[in-house]
């Protein structure tokens, strides 16, 4: 019995070798610096100091590593252990930059604002992240002051449900569109209707803001609806520019994308896309046995902020904030076209490249039950999709793999909203609650009860200082930390 | 026994009498107030017959008119507008219809520690021994009296094994054990049936409720997770209380009402 633990020391030495020799890849798979040989119990914030030194940066920046697709959280010799990866040969560690500033998660409920007389059905963010807009069944647009937490404006046109609303990405005008396919413009700051645009039949499903690197004072945006059209609209005359009708069936979202072209997803089991200038179509994406529910582009969170950072602040002269949207929106795309992820009512999502080519990257296969929302990262290196079958599951941005599930929901997950620096997720669910998530422990961060009935709509603010969720129960509620 | 069809080849050979359509015609007007006599007239068991009869054609006719009204409607296909407003992502889908309200301010566990219970039902008839309980008599002279049959409605928990006969004082009939109940949510207005979990309270003493019998006015614990009720922390309520307001041995179900 004496010899028994020497014995074990001995073979854990053999197994964990004391050096390991590592070398570090750019998330494109190019090689950066020499071959370095490092002991086995080097922590990731060791590593990151060796990369910032190694890139020579001036400030030190944060980076998370993987070895192998597995994201490093422990020290390397006990991630090697854990995950049986070889150390025969050179241990490639790819290194991804994080966001240099970090989102808190929201803990706690500050305000809960009465006011809707029906259902919230849409709630929105500014892109500043100052100002939020809600929609309700109650036929009315809200603005809420965030600072004092209080009802702003109510805005009142509509004459059913307000089922969508958008902002424009320079904060300017809120579009909001209504059950019986009436589209209003508001004005944010009064409150004021600036017009409202006519032509949708039915419902509208979903609206979106031509991009702020395209053109700045934003002028145009476009609505899909029930009808099967998607319009084109000038929002300062409220004409309808050109109605692109392929589809046979219910549009269910559309967005407008940077590369000059606006994708649509329908009921018909097929994603079509679009070119912005003419309404031409460019091709359809098909692939999807059932309706598709949603969609989102890698460049989501660049598109939708515009000339916004993260703190809200955008340079004031219109070329420059041109050129600030441009620089954002290339830095979010990252060299490679935007990627397009769907998700459908036959439980698979499909990652597509739809500027280049009408063959999908990847099927996203393994939720239970139909997808209902899905949502790239803002830095789009992630994707949720949020499902009825009571769970959200993360997927690779990328090559659209499989990484990880999110249990804890009791309910269908209807909605789930990103903060902005990548790291944190809240979603909605029928459940009445909202959940933060963290994604580097992939745990359940902060259970957020309070809603007494469903929550149909959840956003994180673009500054990550607040998380607004509107449902059932008809108040608005703000979490913030 | 009529040897061939004679009439029908009469009228074959000569057709039917030339005032046939007429009559007919009078006849299928007159039939409706001899009809009319002939309910005023019918008494005892051939009048209730007939009225029985009555009142199912009307229901069908009824049906008819109401199908064929529908028809003529020229309403547009209505999408849940009436009802509570949905997102855009839950129109058109099919929902199942809940009709609830979740019941967050429900403190149900404090009102048990209490001990207190708003109850509908107050107030019960008290229910004697010898009328929940028959004696039966046992032994080879039929003269020991020591056995009781319960005569009313019980719920026997599944996973319940008997003792042995011999020393078995109770026995709860399996015709008259139930394990489900129709609950009805007094502010929807909706009535489920659900699985019974226990027997809470029976008001006529302690000993009834560890048998689980089931009268009037018993506090019985049901199954609700398929109502979709959740706390206000977020968790699903899975058990509820309810209180019997029926006579289930008189009606051969139970039904209850839910305290919230």
């Amino acid at each position: 019995m004496a010899e028994r633990p020497a014995k074990q020391q001995k073979l854990d030495a053999s197994t964990t070798p004391a050096n390991v020799i590592i070398q570090f890849q750019s998330p494109e798979g190019e090689a950066t610096g020499p071959q370095l040989d490092v002991p086995h119990d080097v922590t990731p914030e060791q590593l990151e100091t060796l990369l910032n030194g190694l890139l020579q940066a001036e400030e030190r920046l944060p980076y998370s590593f993987f070895v192998e697709e597995q994201e490093l959280a422990a020290e390397l010799g006990a991630h090697l252990l854990k995950h049986k990866v070889s150390v025969e040969s050179v241990l490639h560690v790819m290194y991804q930059p994080q966001a240099v500033f970090k989102v808190r998660a929201v803990t706690r409920c500050t305000a809960s604002m009465p006011g809707h007389a029906e259902a919230v059905l849409s709630v929105n963010f500014s892109p500043d992240g100052r100002r939020l807009a809600s929609g309700s069944g109650d036929t009315t647009v809200r603005l809420w002051d965030l600072n004092t937490q209080t009802p702003k404006h109510t805005c009142k046109g509509h004459t059913s449900w307000v089922l969508v609303v958008a902002w424009s990405p320079d904060a300017a005008i809120v579009a909001s569109g209504d059950h019986s396919g009436g589209i209003w413009l508001w004005d944010p700051s009064t409150g004021k209707p600036l017009g409202q645009c006519k032509g949708h039949r039915k419902f509208i499903a979903s609206i979106s803001w031509e991009p702020a690197h395209v053109e700045l004072p934003s002028r145009r945006f476009c609505s899909g609806s029930k009808d099967a059209t998607i319009k084109v609209w000038e929002a300062s005359t409220r004409r309808c520019l050109f109605t692109m009708s392929n589809h046979t069936q219910a549009i269910t979202q559309v967005k407008w994308g940077g590369d000059g072209l606006i994708y649509s997803a329908a009921r018909d089991c097929s994603i079509n896309v679009w070119a912005a200038a003419d309404g031409r179509m460019v091709r359809s994406l098909k692939g999807h046995g059932h309706w598709v529910n949603t969609m989102s582009l890698s460049t989501d969170y660049a598109l939708r902020t515009g000339a916004f950072d993260h703190t809200g602040n955008a340079p004031a002269d219109t070329e420059a904030a041109k050129a600030a949207a441009k620089q954002r929106y290339d830095a979010a795309r990252g060299g490679r076209p935007e990627r397009l992820v769907t998700g459908s009512d036959d439980f698979t999502l499909f990652l597509w490249e739809p500027s280049t080519q009408k063959q999908p990257l990847a099927r996203m296969t393994g939720h239970m039950q139909l997808i209902n929302q899905v949502t790239f990262s803002p830095d789009g290196r992630w994707i949720i999709s949020a499902s009825f079958d009571k769970s959200a599951k993360l997927w690779d941005g990328m090559k659209g793999a499989f990484v990880a599930t999110f249990r804890g929901h009791v309910g269908p997950v209807y909605q789930v909203a990103w903060s902005a620096d990548s790291r944190l997720f809240v979603s909605g669910s029928k459940d009445s609650t909202l959940k933060v998530w963290d994604l580097r422990s992939k745990k359940l961060l902060m259970d957020l009860p309070g809603h007494a009935d469903e929550v149909f709509s959840v956003d994180w603010s673009p500054d990550g200082e607040s998380v607004a969720s509107g449902g059932k129960d008809k108040v608005l509620k703000l979490w913030r930390r | 026994m009529p040897q061939g069809e004679h009439i029908e080849l009469h009228r074959k050979r000569y057709g039917r009498r030339l005032d046939h359509e007429e009559r007919m015609r009078k006849k299928e007007a007159r039939s409706v107030k001899k009809r009319a006599a002939m309910a005023q007239r019918a008494l005892g068991i051939k009048g209730k017959m007939f009225a029985k009869e009555r009142a199912k054609e009307k229901a069908t006719m009824r049906k008819t008119i109401a199908m064929h009204e529908e028809r003529d409607k020229k309403h547009k296909a209505d999408d849940g507008q009436k009802g509570s407003a949905v997102p855009a992502y839950l129109l058109e889908r099919e929902q199942v219809e809940r009709a609830k309200v979740l019941s967050n301010t429900i403190k149900q566990k404090r009102k048990e520690k209490a001990g207190k219970w708003e109850v509908p039902l107050p107030k019960v008839r008290p229910v004697a021994e010898d009328e929940m309980f028959k004696v039966l008599r046992t032994g080879k002279r039929k003269k020991k009296e020591w056995k009781r049959m319960v005569t009313k409605v019980t719920f026997v928990p599944p996973g319940f094994t008997r003792k042995p006969p011999k020393y078995e004082r109770f026995i709860r009939p399996t015709g008259l054990r139930m394990n489900k109940a129709h609950v009805t949510h007094p502010e929807l207005k909706a009535t489920f049936q659900l699985e019974i979990i226990g027997v809470k309270k029976n008001p006529n003493g302690q000993a009834y409720t560890g048998l689980g019998v089931v009268t009037k006015g018993t506090i019985i614990e049901v199954n609700v997770s398929e109502l979709g009720l959740v706390t206000p922390g977020g968790k699903v309520v899975w058990g509820k209380y309810a209180q019997v307001t029926n006579n289930p041995e008189n009606d051969g179900c139970i039904n209850a009402v839910l305290l919230v």
